[in-house]
């Protein structure tokens, strides 16, 4: 009897043996593709990224000879700040350069190839050290983006005349400026210490970043604490009853509203009744914690649901008080997962644009955010502004953008990964 | 009555059932971490409730428990216990009483609500909601359900040890001084380390661990692990100490070092054991309690319930028949 339940069985068994291989192989086989279609895509995203925004790191400049002339910056024999013509003498430079420039409309167009960024150069310089005025100092001022495109080769000069920005006549100076070795290419660190602005080579993501930070501040001192709190709450104290399923089926619902109804209660709650100033990285950070908070709160009490109950058990036994045992012992073994999710919440914060809209942040902002209630834009917005701009120059920038919140969005992964070694426990 | 073995017999028969279960690896709390690990009181509940549906002809729901429930000079008298998880009504009218420096035995089959009448001793069962407990437990004279009594004090003085070894995640010195340190039983830190040094002492762990208390607790075999919560019982200095088939995931040498343990603790703590060994039971126990669905079926001494037991049920559990 025994004998022959052996046999049939084991004859059953190696008949669906390669069935069961095949399966295996198979999935195993998808799985591999699946990864591979995921990898593709990967690389050709960072392909094109860093192909098309590495070139924004570096930029134009123009060597000029530039004479703080009495007669442009102090005609009344004082140098007013405030209304000194810089610009002017930026212009007497590029016109002592090519000297046969005559008329108006050469003129100016001989002045587009240097950025207005030039003049506040003058003005910076001046105003550090005031014994200039009447000297003659070699400056190296940035060029304007159509002639950085054109040295990247971004402005083709095959080109008809008419279907493109820079004039044949304005090449010509171009080469001719190449030819004198007045034209250098430097690191770009006017994209990093600079807001935004109309004129490609002085736009920098300062102003975003600082305002991508303050929000995240926001979010991350209110969402974390009221998040934690929310989930020790609910997991280790609420009664389990329908009220408590509610809540979960509410917070679980929460998770998945699209983020822009958030900017619109943001804009209801925080701007229109509570009156914080629109545009404000406080209000985003306020909007922010409201979107992160249900995901903090999951994988929160997910964490916290993981931690064995013998643990709790063990600790009651000994006779710690429910808060103890939360304190002393689920917190320390949930707080690797609590971490994650609250990672997992900044990073979405951190890539939100949609909110941001509906609060006003979507503004064109030029100066840096030095408080909580100043004006600012966040790096998502500031891409989203640089892509629609028609300059070919903030295409590149645009680009350049992405580069730099991908790696804010690695700085800050980097950094919850050593928090999370740090609280995490080796036995 | 023929199948009934002396006493002695089964004191001599290594368990079976714990060599059995010794294949069961020791460290499940170190490897479950982060993971479902089944919740026990949740699986008893439902077995309570598999069985308490079906009706068993042998037991009358008016029927006395046989035997004597009543010791002298009692610490731990429990009167008419009834406890409901929800609908299911897992212990029904339970009376027994506890006296010091003894060691009692629950035993019955799995789900008969054993664990559950240990868990009333000190209020564990406080922490599952759908959990109601009637009737009067008292302590030293104290009722333990009474609203002016701190859980927290309860379980300071009745000690608990549960079936899977549970030490904190944390070094073996922490795991012992953890109670006294919540409780303020250490004035500095010279008392602490004599606190845990007796208490591991006691425990039989002292002499294993005495150069590695900077070590992980779970980093121990599943003996060891089992002495040290044992030892981080005692370092509260209670005066019960509980005991949930705390040999069930422990090999026959590692039983037998606990067994001798209880035997030593005895002199000092009443202590209650829930256990499935008979072998146990009948080793390290003075009185045994034999549950059956719910019900205390029978209470008497140790030697009575294994030569000479005066209900059905119980001789057929204690002969191997059901169970």
């Amino acid at each position: 009897m025994a004998d022959g339940f052996n046999t049939s069985s084991r004859t059953k068994v190696e008949a669906g043996l390669a069935r069961r291989r095949r399966k295996e192989h198979l999935f195993r086989a998808f799985g591999m593709a699946a990864t591979m279609v995921g990898v593709f895509f990967l690389v050709a995203f960072f392909w094109t990224l860093l192909g098309q925004g590495s070139s924004a790191f570096v930029q134009t400049f123009v060597d000029l000879e530039v004479e703080f002339s009495e007669e442009i910056l102090a005609p009344n024999g004082e140098l007013d700040l405030a209304y000194a013509d810089f610009d002017g003498v930026a212009r007497a430079a590029l016109r002592k350069k090519f000297p046969d420039v005559s008329g108006r409309n050469d003129r100016r167009a001989l002045y587009r190839l240097i950025s207005v960024g030039a003049g506040y150069q003058i003005r910076e310089a001046i105003e550090g050290d005031s014994d200039l005025l009447g000297s003659t100092q070699i400056m190296t001022v940035p060029a304007a983006a159509n002639v950085d495109m054109l040295m990247k080769e971004n402005i083709d000069r095959s080109v008809s005349e008419d279907r493109r920005p820079l004039s044949d006549q304005q090449i010509a100076w171009v080469d001719a400026l190449i030819a004198d070795d007045s034209l250098s290419t430097r690191f770009n660190s006017a994209l990093f210490t600079n807001g935004d602005s109309r004129e490609p080579e002085l736009a920098g993501v300062r102003g975003a970043l600082m305002g991508s930070f303050y929000m995240l501040l926001i979010t991350i001192a209110l969402s974390f604490p009221l998040g934690a709190a929310a989930a020790i709450y609910l997991e280790e104290f609420a009664p389990k009853n329908r009220w408590a399923d509610l809540i979960e089926v509410n917070i679980n619902n929460l998770a998945a509203v699209p983020s822009i109804v958030f900017g619109l209660l943001g804009l209801a709650v925080f701007i229109n009744w509570m009156g914080i100033p629109r545009s404000a990285p406080l209000v985003g950070g306020l909007v922010l914690s409201l979107l992160t908070l249900p995901v903090i709160i999951i994988a929160a009490r997910a964490a916290i649901k993981a931690v064995p109950p013998s643990i709790r058990e063990a600790a009651l036994g000994v006779g710690a008080s429910r808060i103890q045992v939360v304190f002393h012992h689920v917190l320390p073994l949930a707080m690797p997962g609590m971490l994650t999710g609250t990672i997992i919440g900044m990073s979405r914060a951190l890539g939100e644009s949609a909110p941001l809209l509906m609060i006003g942040m979507v503004a064109f902002i030029v100066d840096v955010p030095t408080s909580l209630s100043d004006p600012a834009t966040a790096l998502p917005v500031q891409i989203y502004l640089w892509a629609d701009s028609p300059e070919r120059a903030f295409a590149e920038r645009t680009s350049a953008a992405i580069i730099v919140l991908l790696g804010f969005l690695l700085v800050m992964n980097l950094a919850a990964v050593i928090m999370r070694r740090k609280v995490e426990r080796q036995w | 009555m023929q199948n009934l073995r002396p006493l002695d017999e089964y004191r001599r028969m290594r368990d079976p059932a714990g060599s059995n279960r010794s294949h069961q690896s020791p460290t499940v709390i170190s490897s479950s971490l982060g993971n479902q690990e089944e919740r026990t009181i949740e699986a008893e509940m439902e077995n309570t409730g598999a069985v308490g549906g079906t009706t068993d002809s042998n037991i009358d729901a008016a029927s006395e428990t046989l035997g004597n429930v009543r010791c002298s000079d009692p610490y731990i008298i429990a009167e008419n216990i009834d406890v409901f998880y929800g609908d299911n009504h897992a212990i029904k009218d339970v009376t027994l009483e506890v006296a010091k420096n003894q060691v009692v035995a629950l035993i019955g089959p799995s789900g008969c609500g054993k664990s559950t009448f240990l868990r009333c001793l000190n209020r564990m069962n406080d922490s599952i909601d759908s959990a109601r407990v009637t009737g009067k437990i008292t302590l030293d004279g104290q009722d333990i359900y009474s609203k002016s009594l701190d859980p927290v004090a309860l379980r300071a003085r009745v000690g608990m040890v549960f079936q899977k070894p549970n030490p904190f995640p944390k070094s073996i010195y922490d795991n012992v001084a953890y109670g006294p340190r919540i409780h303020g039983l250490a004035n500095d830190r010279a008392e602490l380390d004599d606190i845990v040094h007796t208490s591991l002492e006691r425990a039989g762990l002292l002499k294993e661990v005495k150069n590695r208390l900077d070590d992980p607790g779970t980093g121990l075999s599943g003996g060891q692990q089992q002495r040290l919560c044992i030892a981080r019982t005692i370092a509260v200095d209670p005066e019960v100490i509980l005991m949930d088939e705390p040999c069930s995931a422990l090999d026959p040498i590692a039983t037998a070092k606990i067994e001798d343990l209880m035997d030593e603790l005895s002199e000092n703590y009443a202590i209650v054991i829930v256990t499935h060994s008979m072998q146990q039971a009948a080793r390290v126990s003075r009185r045994v309690a034999y549950f059956h669905l719910g019900k205390l079926i029978e209470v008497d001494e140790t030697d009575k319930i294994f030569t000479n037991p005066s209900h059905k049920l119980t001789e057929d559990y204690v002969t191997g028949r059901i169970g």
